[in-house]
């Protein structure tokens, strides 16, 4: 049973009941270098698949996140707006962007499994 | 842009050893960052020194008698005036008052004078110097040639050690040193905000001399990345970013560059329309911008008002690591560029408020 599945946009999605966490991969931080600036969707917007949710910037550039899937932001992480520095260093653990409830729960599963996405960047 | 092979630098194998993150810029393949990243390689330059591959930029010679009288015609700077072995910094002008690029101008006696040129308009500049040179006086390109930047606090030690000559420059100063036994031209110049020099080698010496600047204590090598949030927080045009061929030196505030007697000449391209939007005021103006909240403005970023019309955009901004926030330029309505003014940047559609600041943002540390 996958609990951890991935994007194009190389995002992670872990799936808790009907509650999406999401985050940005490892190959995603360290592309984007040391991230400085963090912005998150408020609670309760509603948000469609591949909609672009939040923005993450380095000293260089900005970049957009989406989400993944269509549903309702229920909480942003606040704890990376407060420090942004946090998405380099646990990208994949403490700084995730946000949780989101699925408008259909069995979305996650047309999403890349870890295999799946590993096979992704090789294509890269 | 088009599909042509990227160029590369006398330093290609070694940014590329250095683990370098290779990028396009200005037709060549250039390291953004090193491994360290921006941020670590930007604040090291500030507490210790940094090299810079920049090699990418144009270097070229004007040789014959009357030199700097001929390059005049083009340039509004003081070139009669710059002692040997002193550099300048100025402008290639247009007719209609637009600036063709800027550039540094040395000095180095013997009817010598050494330019270095922006990679993005060397093939504009030269042949426009070229065409515009009288009999008697000929430019020569210097494709041979490596520059390297070496800057930071600890950039006069590393130099003081290898080229005692090279450490007794005074700010824009010049001198021919030996590094690594190749013949090198130094001026104690940069564009970091910081002490520091460039340094102009043959290209086939260019890794050796490289290889023995890192080898120093606090040296580490640093990308374009870096480069670019330090000249930002030093209040720094970037060509094509800042000033280009639509803006004219009285609006990009560039009028330092041009002293009395050239006003008084106006001998130079485009002096009548600079001159004359000296003499009107300049409807807009280049200005220093601080977001006050974290979100950093980048370039194209409209700046607003209270209502919502634009008054003009951000040129260069991002994220300064030394000021630990946002920083950025742009133009606005001339009434609006007193320091202190408040403005709106509409980041993402929405308005984050700013405020008109005097640059530079991190003081200069030059030597003087």
């Amino acid at each position: 049973m996958t609990t951890v599945r991935y994007t194009k946009e190389h995002e992670w999605v872990r799936m808790e009941g009907d509650i999406a966490t999401v985050g940005i991969t490892d190959h995603a931080q360290e592309a984007l270098g040391d991230v400085v600036f963090v912005e998150l969707p408020e609670a309760g917007r509603e948000v469609e698949e591949g909609e672009a949710c939040a923005v993450v910037e380095s000293v260089k550039a900005a970049s957009d996140v989406y989400s993944p899937l269509a549903g309702t932001i229920v909480e942003p992480n606040q704890a990376i707006v407060d420090d942004p520095a946090m998405v380099n260093r646990e990208a994949t653990s403490g700084a995730w962007f946000f949780k989101l409830k699925l408008a259909n729960a069995s979305d996650f599963d047309r999403l890349m499994d870890e295999a799946g996405y590993k096979a992704f960047l090789d294509t890269l | 842009m088009t599909d042509e092979p990227l160029k590369t630098t006398p330093l290609d194998a070694l940014n590329r050893e250095l683990g370098g993150k290779m990028v396009p810029f200005a037709g060549y393949a250039m390291p953004v960052q090193y491994p360290a990243g921006v941020l670590t390689e930007h604040l090291h330059c500030r507490q210790h020194a940094a090299l810079f591959d920049v090699s990418h930029m144009g270097q070229a010679s004007i040789h014959g008698p009357g030199g700097a009288a001929a390059l005049e015609r083009l340039v509004p700077g003081d070139m009669q005036g710059l002692g040997a072995m002193r550099q300048k910094y100025t402008l290639l002008t247009m007719e209609h008052g637009g600036i063709m690029d800027d550039l540094m101008v040395a000095n180095l006696g013997d009817d010598h004078l050494f330019l270095v040129v922006n990679a993005s308009r060397k093939d504009i500049d030269l042949p426009h110097i070229a065409a515009n040179l009288p009999a008697g006086l000929t430019l020569e390109r210097h494709d041979d040639r490596a520059l390297l930047a070496l800057q930071g606090p600890a950039a006069i030690t590393v130099m003081a050690a290898l080229a005692p000559e090279a450490a007794a420059l005074p700010f824009m100063g010049v001198a021919r040193i030996t590094l690594a036994g190749a013949a090198c031209l130094a001026s104690r110049s940069g564009y970091t905000g910081e002490d520091g020099f460039e340094i102009s080698i043959p290209a086939d010496r260019a890794e050796e001399v490289a290889r023995l600047l890192l080898a120093q204590p606090g040296v580490m090598p640093a990308g374009l990345g870096a480069r670019d949030s330090l000249r930002l927080e030093a209040g720094l045009c970037l060509y094509g970013n800042d000033i280009d061929e639509t803006t004219n030196p009285v609006e990009a505030a560039l009028m330092w560059t041009i002293p009395k007697r050239r006003r008084a000449e106006a001998n130079f391209i485009g002096a009548a329309p600079i001159l004359a939007a000296l003499a009107a005021g300049p409807a807009r103006k280049r200005v220093g911008i601080l977001p006050e909240g974290r979100a950093p403005a980048r370039g194209h970023t409209p700046i607003v008002d209270d209502a919502g019309t634009t008054l003009g955009e951000i040129t260069s901004g991002g994220f300064g690591p030394t000021l630990n926030g946002p920083c950025a330029m742009g133009y606005v309505r001339t009434d609006l560029a007193a320091n202190g003014t408040a403005l709106s940047l509409m980041v993402r559609g929405k308005p984050h408020p700013a405020r008109v600041t005097a640059t530079p943002f991190v003081p200069h540390r030059y030597v003087r």
